[in-house]
């Protein structure tokens, strides 16, 4: 068959579930609404960490309206995302480990009734100290959080010595040492969380739910319920913003599945927006000790890496988080030697867990910051200090991940010419700077979740003699715009429109397993998945076709809708006509793609977080204009590159940058999840700060600067038509663009985020006293007793060849 | 999705009406009128009262008379002001006020007794009941002490009314109606310095209009610190209002009130820093010697956004800005106030 230009894939084309947002027609699961249904509120604890002794529902059980009350007896067992974490039970059952840690469920006619009996449960607490923060954590072993983990309360320590870094730092001439702080921050989606659980006729259990991994929920119901998979059914609801922030599973969606179940009607719970903030998961605030050896001419000769996170009350993706934080710092820049030492502690706060970027922003900003201080020191041009030891493509770096294509190059020439970066940066006047920075991420994490062989992304089509086309697939629409990357696929293949693709997706009982919206995973995987199913679709109404037609099948093209003789196009038939003649030659027409990831090339204990079947690559220049007086910080303009491999559709790829530059300039400029002890004398409360979207302040688009978005294709070869992600990347360069460029503005440095007014202006008092200081930041890295470190040679040491081809993804039918 | 608690709804059609149903109603009744700052606070239990009094169907709360001063009623939504060219022209400074105020959809419910009215506001105390309870409450709700002064007898909470400073720079009257009758007092008497007890309004009586003076020769302005150019209160906001002995920016002052919101319990009414510039020309020492003063008055709490020293620090150049507005130089540059659509985008109509 011949494969002429794509039709599709590139194309500015409207999304295929854009006239449902538009229209609001688009069902949230608090849309949903079925006959009979009840509704859930669950009490939070409004203590910080205490001993449950005693749960006194009775009183809430006679209200006016209740049908169940539930507390942790009735959940023994206990869930997590990670294997490795399973430290939550749906209700707590002996122990809350912070304020809005659920204790009781209560399910009644309407929300009013649920909540007037929540008032009416009465919970005795046996108090218990609480940590506060990581240094509080490391000096309090007891009371231990958690009985699990490392021990006290530190939930995970690793220690890796990539090469021989010793020599590393004795070949550098100098060495800069800095410490940095990244504070947490919540993902703020506009859709509060909501699940709406409910048997079907059969008995078995439905939970609708605005879940980013239906399959990874579906297996915790399971496991939590003790019920068969196989009679679970979880249908991801198109998510109104997930983030990351919808990719554990919750205690609300478990208990409003026992809920219903137990009374054998539909059970419906909305969280209110504080709820969300308790849900969290989101950034961790990292504490980082960043030391990196370089040569006169700023060439990198060994970094070392120290990561200290304060993980809250719950493991969720910490673990993951915990490598996270010191897996990608390799992939930009030629690190011939690299020690990485994380730590991830408890803390009796909302747990955090991945939020876009997960776990590399954090460390991304002390790496950008700190390259801009050794430019300058050593009098070199940011932009030739990175371009001069980029990482060289198709190579494994110092801790034995596997690069493809690496577009970075482009991208800084693009945002350097873009903003005047040469001519402009250190020659503006006072109170104006321009600020460098890069990054890269994953497309896809190359491990699952749970250890298993199976494929990472299926896709499963139907085509019949309607012409239609139906793909079903795992995946979740979280307004990343998935089901149309998976429809633009089949239809690039099939010569058709993506709106003629016919899409059902995140239905467990409907489509095949796709691993969930996270990692930014889904166009990689999912696509080739979607591929792989559509050239065999094609392959069997090409056979149809060309029997009806005369026509060798190897002379067929698919396009426009028609199927017709590459050398005589006028002799075709419609696509409809085809399959027609595909499923009379064939019978009734399906076929299936799945995706697995290529094998990680490290095989040392701990090599599973970092490996990506590829790798986006994005640089940026972020101007502002500072005012000494105040301190105040306003973004003028972002220049951003993002290097994307191939667009699918460029009106999205533009929407996911745009909304990473939104995200990340909440982070560098005001977000934090703040909290707040009162004098202790009085009180042992600990506290969320603001957890309302009025006071946790994110930007608007009254502060939105203008952005320029430069897309870099330079097609990858395991990204499906040589696509890479761009969901989570374009976030990674902004924050240290906006610190460097704060340093350009009026030559201070403030090394901990978020930049706020009042930091600015401390920072310019003290380099009015000393113009050698003006420095806002952390002062010290607290003292952690590391684990055995594990010592890895590098591929270079191994005797890999420095440069190996990829051995590509496995795509079977 | 939160939820009132119960209540009874009471539509008068009248003043005289409501101002029956409110003193029939006593402790447990409420004026409504725009709710958006009234419903919140009842979803979270910060106000439970049993009955509500709404003024949407009340005759006679929408006035508005522009002649050589202004009549504004209590029940004009901020929105409605603001579609009002010509009192914007005339009173420019209210203007600044009212588009400052939180968010489009907002103003549209909005109103001006509302928002003169508004509760006071505090971190400690704008917080759902399950928050309140996890720091076992405050003195201005169900509690017992002033989180952010554990030492003080009264509650702190912050007087974050945007029309509040405005209309005490202006010198504003505002009419209150009761069931025993009408009184009218300076803007200025309205509030009381005390978290809770921040009206002098009497629990019985509806506001009704505001009269604004004539606007000849008024120079009025209002800057608002605040984080983000919409939905914020202010941490910091300065109203001024002068008159001058000419028409240009260079002659001696005559008559200026300096106002100082989101500082206290109450508009801060800076009387000295007013004094000082009478007689004088709005010269920078001028402007410096009455902002140290007003600055002086300036003594946030940690129970608002941003920290606590820098919006003390704030004062001194955001008053200075708002006299040099007033001398003609224009708006302010961006960094010294911020962003009540003084600079970049304006939020909103108008």
């Amino acid at each position: 068959m011949s494969r002429g230009p794509l039709q599709v894939i590139g194309q500015s084309l409207r999304r295929v579930d854009g006239r449902a947002k538009v229209t609001g027609q688009t069902r949230f699961a608090d849309d949903l609404a079925l006959p009979r249904m009840l509704h859930m509120r669950l009490l939070r604890s409004s203590v910080p960490h205490a001993r449950i002794v005693d749960i006194d529902t009775s009183a809430a059980e006679r209200a006016p309206g209740v049908k169940l009350v539930l507390t942790g007896a009735a959940f023994p067992i206990p869930f997590g995302i990670l294997p490795v974490s399973q430290d939550e039970h749906a209700l707590c059952t002996d122990r809350v480990r912070f304020v809005g840690d659920p204790v009781a469920a209560v399910v009644a006619t309407d929300e009013w009734a649920a909540e007037e009996a929540l008032g009416l449960i009465r919970v005795t607490y046996e108090p218990l100290p609480t940590i506060a923060d990581p240094e509080e954590a490391l000096a309090h072993p007891e009371p231990r959080i958690h009985s699990y983990g490392e021990e006290g309360n530190i939930h995970k320590r690793v220690a890796f010595d990539f090469g021989d870094v010793e020599a590393g730092f004795a070949a550098a001439e100098q060495v800069f040492e800095d410490l940095f702080y990244y504070a947490g921050s919540t993902h703020l989606p506009l859709e509060q969380h909501a699940t709406l659980a409910t048997l079907d006729p059969d008995g078995k259990l439905v939970v609708y739910s605005c879940t980013q991994t239906p399959h990874y929920l579906h297996r915790a119901l399971a496991r939590v319920l003790q019920l068969p998979a196989a009679h679970i059914r979880v249908v991801a609801t198109p998510n109104g913003g997930g983030f990351g922030g919808k990719s554990d599973p919750f205690n609300h969606e478990i208990v409003c599945a026992r809920a219903a179940m137990l009374l054998g009607r539909p059970v419906k719970i909305c969280l209110s927006r504080e709820e969300v903030f308790y849900c969290h998961r989101g950034r961790h605030p990292v504490l980082m000790r960043l030391r990196t050896g370089v040569r006169r001419d700023g060439t990198i000769t060994a970094m070392e890496l120290h990561t200290l996170l304060d993980g809250g009350a719950y493991g969720s993706y910490g673990v993951a988080s915990t490598f996270y934080t010191g897996a990608l710092q390799t992939v930009t820049y030629r690190v011939p030697a690299y020690r990485f030492r994380g730590c991830r502690v408890f803390t009796n706060k909302p747990p955090c867990g991945p939020k876009r970027g997960h776990g590399t922003p954090q460390p991304r900003f002390a790496q950008e910051v700190q390259l801009d201080k050794i430019a300058e020191a050593l009098g070199l041009c940011p932009a030739e200090l990175r371009l001069r030891q980029l990482m060289p493509p198709h190579a494994l770096t110092a801790n034995w991940l596997r690069v493809g294509t690496i577009g970075l190059a482009e991208c800084i020439r693009k945002v350097v010419e873009g903003s005047g970066f040469r001519e402009r940066h250190r020659r503006l006047p006072r109170g104006r700077g321009l600020g460098l920075a890069c990054s890269a991420y994953l497309c896809g994490a190359g491990l699952p979740i749970y250890w298993n062989d199976m494929p990472h992304s299926g896709v499963q089509l139907r085509l019949d003699r309607s012409g239609e086309v139906v793909a079903f697939c795992g995946a979740t629409e979280i307004g990343q715009g998935s089901d149309h990357v998976l429809a633009a696929c089949i239809a690039e293949v099939l010569g058709l429109m993506p709106h003629e693709v016919r899409v059902v997706t995140g239905d467990t009982a409907l489509g095949p397993v796709d691993l969930g919206s996270y990692s930014s995973r889904v166009t990689l995987m999912m696509g080739h998945a979607a591929i792989a199913a559509a050239e065999r679709a094609r392959t069997l109404v090409a056979e149809g076709a060309a029997a009806r037609l005369g026509v060798p099948a190897g002379r067929l093209v698919f396009a426009g809708g028609r199927v017709f003789d590459a050398e005589e196009p006028q002799r075709g038939l419609s696509f409809a006509e085809a399959v027609a003649a595909a499923e009379a030659r064939h019978g009734t027409l399906g076929t299936v793609g799945s995706y697995w990831p290529p094998p990680a090339a490290g095989r040392y204990k701990g090599a599973g977080v970092g490996p990506s079947p590829a790798y986006s690559y994005s640089a940026a220049v972020v101007e502002v204009e500072v005012d000494v007086d105040t301190g105040w910080v306003r973004v003028v303009r972002v220049h951003i590159a993002h290097d994307i491999g191939r667009c699918i559709n460029p009106v999205l790829a533009r929407g996911q940058v745009e909304g990473s530059v939104y995200m990340a300039l909440g982070e560098a400029l005001m977000e934090e999840q703040a909290f707040r002890r009162l004098p202790s004398r009085l009180s042992a409360a600990l506290v969320h700060k603001q957890p309302s979207m009025l006071e946790y302040k994110s930007p608007t688009c009254l502060e939105m600067p203008e952005v320029v978005t430069y897309l870099v294709e330079q097609p990858e070869p395991a990204g499906p038509f040589g696509a890479k992600e761009v969901g989570q990347g374009p976030l990674l360069p902004i924050p240290p663009a906006v610190a460097n460029a704060v340093y350009d503005a009026v030559g201070v440095r403030i090394d901990e985020l978020p930049i706020t007014p009042d930091k600015v202006l401390r920072a310019l008092q003290e380099r009015a006293r000393n113009p050698r200081r003006g420095r806002v930041g952390p002062e010290s890295f607290p003292h952690i007793e590391w684990p055995r470190v594990v010592r890895v040679p590098t591929p270079g040491e191994a005797g890999e060849a420095a440069a190996m081809p990829s051995p590509g993804a496995e795509v079977r039918p | 999705m939160m939820r009132l608690p119960r209540l009874r709804y009471v539509a008068p059609r009248t003043i005289r009406e409501a101002a029956a149903a409110l003193a029939d109603a006593g402790p447990e009744g409420a004026l409504l009128a725009g709710g958006t700052d009234l419903l919140p606070n009842m979803k979270r239990r910060q106000q439970v009262p049993r009955i509500l009094i709404g003024l949407r169907g009340v005759q006679g709360l929408r006035v508005r008379e522009l002649g050589e001063a202004a009549r504004l009623g209590a029940g004009l939504t901020l929105s409605e002001m603001l579609r009002d060219a010509a009192l914007c022209a005339a009173y420019p400074g209210l203007r600044r006020a009212v588009a400052s105020i939180s968010t489009p959809p907002l103003r549209n419910m909005g109103t001006l007794g509302g928002n003169l009215c508004l509760d006071t506001r505090c971190n400690y105390y704008n917080q759902s009941l399950e928050w309140r309870k996890a720091i076992d409450f405050c003195l201005k709700k169900d509690g017992t002490i002033c989180w952010v002064a554990p030492a003080s007898p009264r509650c702190w909470a912050v007087s974050s009314s945007d029309m509040a400073p405005l209309m005490v720079a202006l010198g504003a009257r505002v009419t209150l109606q009761s069931a025993q009758g009408e009184r009218e007092l300076a803007a200025e008497a309205l509030y009381v310095d005390d978290g809770i007890a921040y009206l002098s309004r009497r629990p019985d009586e509806v506001l009704t209009d505001v009269v604004l003076p004539p606007h000849a020769g008024l120079r009025c302005t209002y800057l608002k610190l605040r984080r983000r150019g919409a939905f914020d209160f202010p941490v910091l906001s300065v109203a001024a209002a002068l008159r001058l002995d000419g028409d240009h920016g260079d002659a001696p002052v005559r008559e200026a009130r300096l106002v100082l919101g989101a500082v206290g319990s109450h508009p801060v009414l800076a009387a000295e820093a007013g004094a000082l510039l009478v007689g004088r020309p709005l010269s920078e020492e001028a402007i410096r010697e009455a902002a140290e003063a007003a600055a002086r008055l300036a003594k946030p709490l940690d129970n608002t956004d941003y920290a606590l020293g820098w919006r003390k620090r704030m004062a001194g150049p955001l008053i200075a800005a708002a006299l040099r507005e007033l001398r003609g130089d224009g708006p302010p540059p961006h960094g010294e106030l911020a962003r009540a659509g003084v600079r970049g985008r304006p939020s909103g109509a108008c």
